[in-house]
């Protein structure tokens, strides 16, 4: 419903706007292109992200997530010191968060989910702070190579697309880093 | 520095392939069955891209963001943040795909390595579709009570946006 009101309201926006300054023809010719672009876009990026899917698969396969994950196990330990004593749980945010840095979207939102329901078992209907730091990591990007924006970059005619690499990790620390002293805070502060 | 991060990928391909191999996966089947499922992603993408980037060229064409944005100028000013990146910064938390529309629009209206282009392009990478995500996991597990969990994700979100700008005057400047 959230993007029916949002959609409709952008539209109804337009007409109106477009009406009172006198820009009518150009938001009639605006919702012909718009609709083809959109499909041009979604080619022109469509060999990348494919390929980088393609290149995902391999890693997973080889186990490369895996070994990231129990690289990550003794951080996260610290993340979530009310989860610690429970290795399933554990277990399941090192993958949902080696899975997210490695940009396997698909993979790691049931990873994360398998964690965040055996978190809310503890508090039925409530968020407790383990679970707001889950989400809230969650809503962070720490994925470490954005391919799909690298795409349409590429798509674009850049010839580096992936010059903003250290730019990406720098916003995306800076970020993360953020959230997780959020709810640190929040935490200390927040009643139920 | 530069040569590196323009060999990053076909290095980073290669020594996957590699490291795979020497595990004895099936690196190109492997390879080939990811592209596939890559391919169900972007059909996915397709019809709500359609629909938002519809709605995101009427809304351009008719004037209405620029006088948002015109409005907001001073306030993003101070925050070091181009007025140009409003649209994106609000859709961002909302929709994924709404945002990849916005974002390659700015990309390819001020070109992919102006500071515009490349600050998009910083935005969507370092940051999440904040609002979709909470209603995915706090739905799934019946969380009714959200707590803090929503302003304490916006706090990233603004941060991400915040830090996108800085980090592309720094590495680029």
């Amino acid at each position: 419903m959230t993007m029916t009101l949002i959609w409709t309201g952008m539209v109804v926006l337009s007409i109106l706007c477009g009406l009172a300054t006198g820009r009518g023809p150009a938001v009639a010719a605006a919702a012909v292109e718009g609709a083809a672009a959109a499909v041009e876009l979604s080619l022109s990026i469509a060999g990348m992200l494919c390929l980088w899917t393609g290149v995902m698969e391999v890693m997973r396969q080889s186990g490369l997530a895996d070994k990231l994950s129990r690289l990550l196990s003794p951080i996260l330990r610290r993340l979530f010191p009310q989860a610690a004593g429970d290795r399933a749980t554990m277990d399941a945010i090192s993958a949902n968060v080696s899975a997210n840095l490695l940009g396997l979207g698909n993979a790691a939102t049931p990873l994360g989910l398998e964690a965040a329901r055996r978190m809310a078992a503890k508090s039925p209907g409530v968020a407790s702070d383990m679970l707001c730091m889950l989400v809230v990591c969650n809503t962070a990007s720490i994925q470490l190579i954005p391919t799909t924006v690298a795409s349409v970059r590429a798509a674009e005619g850049c010839a580096a697309p992936f010059d903003i690499l250290p730019a990406v990790w720098l916003a995306s620390a800076l970020s993360v880093g953020v959230g997780i002293l959020a709810c640190k805070v929040f935490a200390r502060v927040w009643g139920d | 520095m530069d040569l590196f991060f323009t060999m990053l990928v076909p290095l980073l391909i290669g020594a996957i392939a590699v490291y795979a191999a020497l595990r004895r996966v099936d690196v190109y089947t492997a390879l080939v069955q990811g592209a596939g499922s890559g391919l169900d992603t972007l059909l996915h993408i397709v019809p709500a891209l359609v629909g938002l980037m519809t709605a995101v060229y009427m809304l351009r064409a008719s004037g209405a963001l620029e006088l948002l944005a015109g409005a907001l100028a001073p306030l993003l000013d101070r925050l070091g943040l181009p007025s140009q990146l409003l649209p994106l910064m609000l859709v961002r938390p909302i929709s994924g795909s709404a945002a990849l529309g916005v974002g390659a629009e700015l990309i390819s209206t001020y070109g992919s390595d102006s500071d515009l282009g490349r600050t998009a392009a910083v935005m969507l990478g370092s940051t999440e579709t904040t609002f979709y995500t909470i209603a995915v996991y706090f739905g799934a597990v019946g969380i009714t009570k959200t707590r803090y969990a929503v302003p304490a994700a916006l706090c990233a979100d603004l941060t991400g946006f915040l830090a996108a700008a800085w980090a592309v005057r720094v590495c680029f400047g």
